[in-house]
Parts: structure tokens; sequence; C-alpha cells
């Protein structure tokens, strides 16, 4: 566990460390993309990775976030750390309305109690005006950050948002190294075992979304920034599915896994801008391939062979190491 | 003429209507979803894009072999099913030992290829078609197509024929003892996986055959099937699973509502059904139909 542990801090000090020199070889508004998507995967991660709840609808305080951060800045005229705040503390109070109603149901109705509860907000976005409608809110401000940095120049806004991709993550790593988050993982593996253990599940289970959703909130409202604009695409559907996606592809559970397939998503989305409607194909011909093939995803993946190598070629069958999810333990 | 708390009543009686249309197909729609899920475990997210394959079936039906919506009618909903029975055995066979939530995710990806595909052919403005039987009644206190009566006379028949399959015959009590015990009907002799199979072609017929209704009231459209899903899946929280009758009042039932909010508080018309969803959910979380486990 010790071992595991340095070692997670090793991985995560050379993704830090790669992040650093990262913007010499690729543009930063690219990466500054990515690091939102992967902040916004780990969120969505801390849930049905560690406690096996799987949110359709986490583009809600997602997409809500960065309507609130951006409306904000730009009209309201707050500064921008503010802004985003502002954004991550809706998000959570967003969270802890739509948890407190999901969490009543679990697995397969928990995804569609998400998603329905992520389609009404959807629509309250569509009719309210503080949200600008089709047009979303366009050119939002980028002012200078605490009053001094620059953020208008990418290369200084990306060490900004590197910063607070690190400090989300630190807070999931250490929630899920935290005696709350083996209660946590305690719940994903057997929920009847943890209430009869004393445990108040569905409380543990609230917080735990509120975390993730104001985690997510954190992403929207950065990338709001980023990019100057919030719109109905940040808040819609199809971005609930891309989360996941991105999640499934880098491996459910792990700790890495979302960054590394919110990196593989952006990147692939990038390159295919140009195929338009193709692009919904690959991603549902992603999902399929994945969901058969190899429903670890990369990281996990990676993490099962590095253990069949090091039992000496003799077992492949996956050890404590690998997330639960992806053996199958029924979910009701 | 009579007025309604304000409101003329052609307009409360033409909401209703497209009400009990909309119910319709969520009646239609979530019967599929629950006699899939019954027996299957999965959540079948592919339902709209099914039920958008029916509509597109009827209008390629009658655009390129000239076959009327009435062979549609019978033969859309053949054809789709005939592909969600591929889709089972190619995919999602494979994947029942699994957590139920795979199945989703399976599903969700089969349903963004196929929608992907219908829009990269046809574009994501709608194609027209022909409403088969034009014109309608005056009935006083509004005015009737008759194409709507149809829609809602022919789905009420379909509803009821599938509850009789399913709870008075024979091959309804094998499906439901499989729902129950899988195994233990096996050992009867009863080839479970082959009426897997079929019941998956057979609640994905249903999705097409909406979808065949639904052409003609509105555009078909690749993307038609994707939002009213999310609707359908809260109707499913709703009503619970647990009940052939309770799927088919609540989809009514549902949208009757929707049109009535649409008559009184049309801002929340598009949202109604999902709050009602979130008061369900704190008063009795099985659902109004569902039993508790």
């Amino acid at each position: 566990m010790e071992a595991r542990k340095n070692r997670d801090l090793l991985v995560f000090a050379g993704f830090v460390a790669l992040g650093l020199v990262a913007p010499l070889a690729v543009y930063p508004l690219f990466l500054m993309k990515v690091l939102c998507f992967a902040l916004f995967a780990c969120a969505f991660n801390l849930l049905i990775g560690y406690v096996g709840l799987l949110s359709f609808g986490h583009a809600m305080f997602f997409g809500f976030a960065a309507y609130v951060s951006g409306y904000s800045v730009k009209v309201l005229g707050w500064p921008t750390e503010v802004g985003i705040l502002a954004g991550v503390a809706v998000a959570a109070a967003l969270g802890l309305v739509a948890g407190a109603i999901a969490i009543r149901r679990q697995g397969i109705y928990f995804a569609m109690v998400t998603l329905a509860l992520a389609q009404m907000v959807y629509f309250f976005c569509v009719q309210a005006k503080f949200t600008g409608g089709e047009d979303g809110i366009q050119a939002i401000p980028r002012r200078p950050l605490l009053g001094l940095l620059p953020i208008t120049n990418d290369f200084v806004f990306y060490y900004v948002v590197l910063a607070i991709f690190c400090a989300g993550f630190l807070i999931i790593w250490r929630t899920i190294h935290s005696p709350f988050g083996q209660v946590l993982k305690a719940i994903r593996e057997n929920e009847a075992r943890a209430i009869s253990l004393g445990y108040a599940v569905d409380r543990f289970k609230l917080i735990a979304f509120v975390l993730s959703a104001a985690l997510a909130g954190l992403a929207g409202a950065t990338k709001a920034i980023v990019f100057q604009l919030a719109s109905l695409t940040d808040v819609a559907w199809q971005m609930s599915g891309e989360v996941v996606l991105m999640t499934l592809v880098g491996g459910m559970g792990t700790v890495f896994g979302p960054v590394v397939g919110a990196g593989i998503i952006i990147t692939m989305q990038n390159y295919l801008a140009g195929f338009g409607e193709w692009v919904l194909v690959i991603q549902g011909g992603i999902f399929v391939v994945t969901v058969l093939l190899f429903r670890r995803g990369v990281v996990g993946e990676i993490m099962a062979l590095a253990q069949y190598l090091r039992r000496g070629g003799k077992s492949a069958a996956a050890g404590p190491s690998s997330p639960a999810v992806a053996q199958g333990q029924p979910a009701e | 003429m009579f007025e309604l708390i304000g409101v003329a009543p052609q307009a409360l009686f033409g909401q209703l209507l497209l009400g009990l249309i909309n119910g319709a197909f969520y009646a239609l729609l979530s019967l599929g979803l629950a006699v899939i899920f019954g027996l299957m475990n999965v959540i079948n997210f592919t339902h709209g894009a099914q039920y958008m394959m029916g509509a597109f079936a009827s209008w390629m039906l009658l655009q390129y072999l000239g076959i009327p919506y009435w062979g549609a009618l019978v033969l859309a909903p053949i054809l789709v099913g005939a592909t969600g029975i591929v889709i089972e055995r190619l995919f999602i066979s494979r994947l029942y030992h699994l957590d139920h939530l795979y199945g989703l995710l399976l599903t969700f990806g089969l349903a963004l290829i196929i929608e992907g595909l219908f829009r990269q052919q046809y574009g994501s403005s709608g194609l027209p078609y022909t409403n088969p039987i034009p014109g309608g009644t005056n009935l006083g206190f509004m005015f009737l197509p008759y194409y709507r009566a149809w829609v809602i006379v022919f789905s009420l028949v379909v509803c009821f024929g599938t509850w009789f399959m399913i709870e008075k015959t024979k091959l309804g009590s094998y499906l439901r003892a499989a729902t129950e015990r899988p195994d233990l009907v096996q050992a009867f002799g009863i080839n479970v996986p082959r009426m897997i199979t079929l019941t998956y072609g057979f609640g994905v017929g249903l999705a097409a055959l909406a979808g065949v209704l639904a052409a003609p009231i509105y555009s078909v459209n690749p993307v038609m099937g994707a939002n009213l899903i999310i609707v359908v899946f809260a109707v499913v929280v709703i009503g619970g699973m647990g009940s052939i009758l309770g799927s088919i009042v609540t989809g009514f039932g549902l949208g009757i509502v929707e049109g009535l909010t649409k008559v009184f508080y049309p801002e929340a018309s598009n949202t109604v059904i999902f709050i009602i969803m979130a008061i369900v959910l704190m008063l009795r979380p099985q659902g109004l139909f569902g039993t508790p486990r």
C-alpha cells in the first residue's frame, strides 16, 4: 500500500515535470483544454472508480459552472479568481441537490436519474436569460489573476491552469487515500455490508457526489475563462458522454487513467475536427471496442501487464490494484 | 362555447391530444425498455436510435421501394428488430456476466455510431413523410385529425397486446419465469439464450414501430431519438420497471401531464417530467409501480 502510494506520487511528479516543459513543444491552448478535461474526468472517476456510481449527467456541473464563472466575470465584472470560485460553489450546491435526489437509486437507475437531471439543467440553460441561449456567453475577458498575473498570455495562463489541475488532482488523491476514501471503496465493493457495519452510506455517497460536482465545476469554470466562452455544448448530454468515454478509455478506478483518457480523446478530436459526423461514429466505436475488449482502459491494462510480468508471467489474473469495476461485481 | 380557466378549449384539447400522442410514444418505448431490462438486465441506450431507425426505415421503404405506410408498419419493425438481433448476438451477449453498467456503456456507444452514420448520410434537417390518412373531423370542441386518432388507438392496441402476451399466454409465462430464474428455466429444456435474443428483437421492434407511427407527425430526423430517450428514461424511473401495465399507464399519463403543462405553463413543458421524476424519487424511490428491494 505504502509502496504503491510512493509509486503513484513518483508518476505524478513525472506528469508534472512533463506538464512544465510541454508548452515548449505543444500549443498552450490545446494543453489547457486537455488539463481542463483531465480534471473533469478525474472528478467523474472519483464517483465511478471509487464509489461505483456511474453519473451520466456530469455535464450539468461542468457546463453550469462555466456559465456562472463566465457571467460573473463578464457581466458582473468580478475578478477571474472570484468568478471561478463562484462557479465551483454553484456546482457544489447543484451537486448537493442533484446528489440528494440521485443517490435514492442505485446502479443503472442512478445513471438514468443523473442523465435526466442533467437534461433538466440543459433545458433550464436553453431558456434562462443569463446564459445567452444559443449564443452562450462569448468574449469572457481574461482579467489579470489576483490583479497581477497577466493571463491574457497563453503561456502564463497555462501554468495557472496546470496549478489548478494539480490542486484538484491532489484533492482527489488525498480523498481516496483517506479513511473516508476507504469507506467509499467499501461501499463500492459491498454496500449492504457497509450499512451493516454502521456506516451512514448515503451521507458518504452524498459527500463524494458533492466533491465530484465541485471539481467538475472547477474544470468547467476554468475552461470558460480559457476559451472565453460558455455555451450549450458544455452542458449537453453529449458532454456527459464524452467524460464517460475519457475515463473508460483511460481506465476507470485508476488514479491516472482519466488524465491519459482525456489526453487521448482531446487529441483525437483535434485531428478529426474536419471529419464532421464521423467523429460521433468513431467515438461510439471506441466505446464499443473498449467495453468489449479492454474494459480496464489503457492505464488499467498497463498495470495488469506490469503485474503479470512481475509474477513471472504465471498468472494473468488481475490483482487488487486493478479496478474492481472492471471485474463486474453486481451493481445492485 | 365554454372557457376553461381562461384557456380556449381548442388549445386545451389540441395540446391534450398532442400529449396523448407523446404519451403513446413514451408508453411504447418504455414498454420495450422494460421488457428488455426484465430479461437481460440491460438498459438499452440504443432504444432512441432504434426508434429513429424505424422512422427512417419507413421513409426508405417508401422512397426506394415504393412500399406505402401500411406495408412499412409491418416491415419496418421486423427489419429494425432483425438488426437488433444481430446487435444482441454480436455485442450485448458478450456482456451478460459483467456489471450491468457495461451494457449501458456499450449500447450508448452503439447509439452514437448509428446516429452518426445517419447524420453523415442524411444531415440533421428533417425529411418529410406524407400523412397516410389525411383529413379529420370536427368534434365540436376540437378538430381531430384522423391520423392522430389512429396513432392513439393503434398504440393502445399494441400496448395491451404486449401486456396480454406477457401476462396471459404460455410464452409470456416462460418469459416471466426466465426473468426470475434463467438457470432453472434452462434446466427445464427451454432455450433461454434464444429467448433473450428474440426478446431483444421484440423490444427493438416496438421502438421501431413507435418510429413508424411518429414519421408522419414529426419529420424523419437522425436526432429524433436522442432527446426522446432521455425523457423515456425519466418515465421509466417514475413508473418503475416492475410492471408492464405500470409502464403503459405512466407513459400515457406523463404525456397528458406534459400536454397540460404546455397549455398552463409553457416554460416548464420541457422539464415537467424531470421535475416529477425528482419528486417521485424523494417520496417513493422505487417508482410508482416498482417493487421495493
